[in-house]
């Protein structure tokens, strides 16, 4: 790996754990449960658009870990997984096959986040009984996104952030 | 400079014209919030006042009561967790827990089929459901 590309690995992933910890200071928004401002998938996004999926695939993968040891559990590393994972899915296809602006993307990604941890939800409780929390989580991931979009979009534009082999 | 070069380039793509080139991204996030919309309509529309409160724990239904009949009742979560359901006046909620965040108390109160209060560490959902509970079996069982 290039020292370059492994500084910025590095950087990010710092960047990411102290975004999450940020985020853990500020108390739950509504009073419902799992509704986070998503600080954190600023720094995929940029990965995601300023390097390219693999770059944000290793710093969300490591951010998670990280931040589950750090701050959370089993419990809550497996929601980040499925959440993390199924939003950097939609966003990585979205940004891929169609030309949408990075602010849709986010908001895509979103509420693939809230809904990949939804369905962990389900499995780990065995009920279904939280659908109707998906009304709440589908309209805070817009919202959530459209945040996370407009200053991740932003940051790309601005970073400049070359390749100096 | 690459990533504005990278920027360039794709609105160049996208006819150039910045007002015109954010139309496809207006239709998709028109579409999330319709879809969205339209989950409310379906969640508010097929709403009804639920009978029956059902306590589950870690996937197993542990005890159900009946909406109308006011009572409380200790659910013994995972290790030693405790919430304290009311079920009063046709609501139920969690008045008091000794989960860390004690988030299932901020959940607010719950009469409608299908919404539940959650309390994940103790891996309790206290579930609104719409068939009375019949009087086979013992009501209460005391260890």
């Amino acid at each position: 790996m290039k020292t370059s590309k492994f500084t910025k690995y590095g950087l990010l992933i710092a960047l990411a754990l102290i975004m999450s910890y940020i985020e853990a200071q500020v108390p739950v928004f509504f009073a419902i449960p799992g509704i986070k401002l998503g600080l954190t998938n600023v720094v995929v996004l940029f990965a995601l658009y300023a390097m390219d999926f693999k770059s944000a695939f290793i710093i969300n993968i490591f951010r998670i870990i990280l931040v589950g040891f750090m701050f959370g559990n089993g419990v809550s590393i497996l929601f980040s997984l499925a959440g993390g994972f199924l939003s950097l899915l939609v966003m990585v296809l979205l940004k891929k096959f169609t030309g949408l602006k990075i602010i849709t993307v986010s908001v895509a990604g979103g509420i693939a986040h809230n809904i990949g941890q939804i369905i962990v939800a389900m499995l780990m409780l065995q009920t279904r009984s939280i659908a109707w929390y998906l009304l709440v989580l589908w309209f805070t991931g817009i919202a959530a996104g459209v945040l996370v979009g407009v200053i991740g979009g932003e940051i790309v534009k601005r970073v400049r952030w070359e390749d100096q082999n | 400079m690459k990533t504005d070069r990278d920027h360039e380039n794709k609105s160049e793509k996208n006819t150039g014209d910045r007002s015109v080139s954010y139309k496809k991204d207006i239709i998709f996030i028109g579409i999330f919030i319709l879809v969205g919309l339209f989950l409310a309509a379906v969640v508010f529309l097929t709403k009804q006042t639920g009978k029956s409160v059902t306590v589950s724990v870690s996937g197993k239904d542990v005890i159900s009561f009946n909406l109308d009949e006011d009572r409380e009742y200790m659910i013994e979560g995972k290790d030693g967790g405790q919430n304290l359901l009311i079920i009063r006046g046709g609501k139920a909620w969690i008045e008091e827990a000794n989960c860390r965040d004690g988030l299932c108390i901020n959940m607010g109160k719950i009469d409608s089929v299908g919404q539940s209060v959650i309390c994940l560490p103790n891996e309790v959902v206290v579930s609104i459901g719409s068939g009375e509970v019949t009087d086979e079996g013992p009501d209460i069982v005391v260890y």
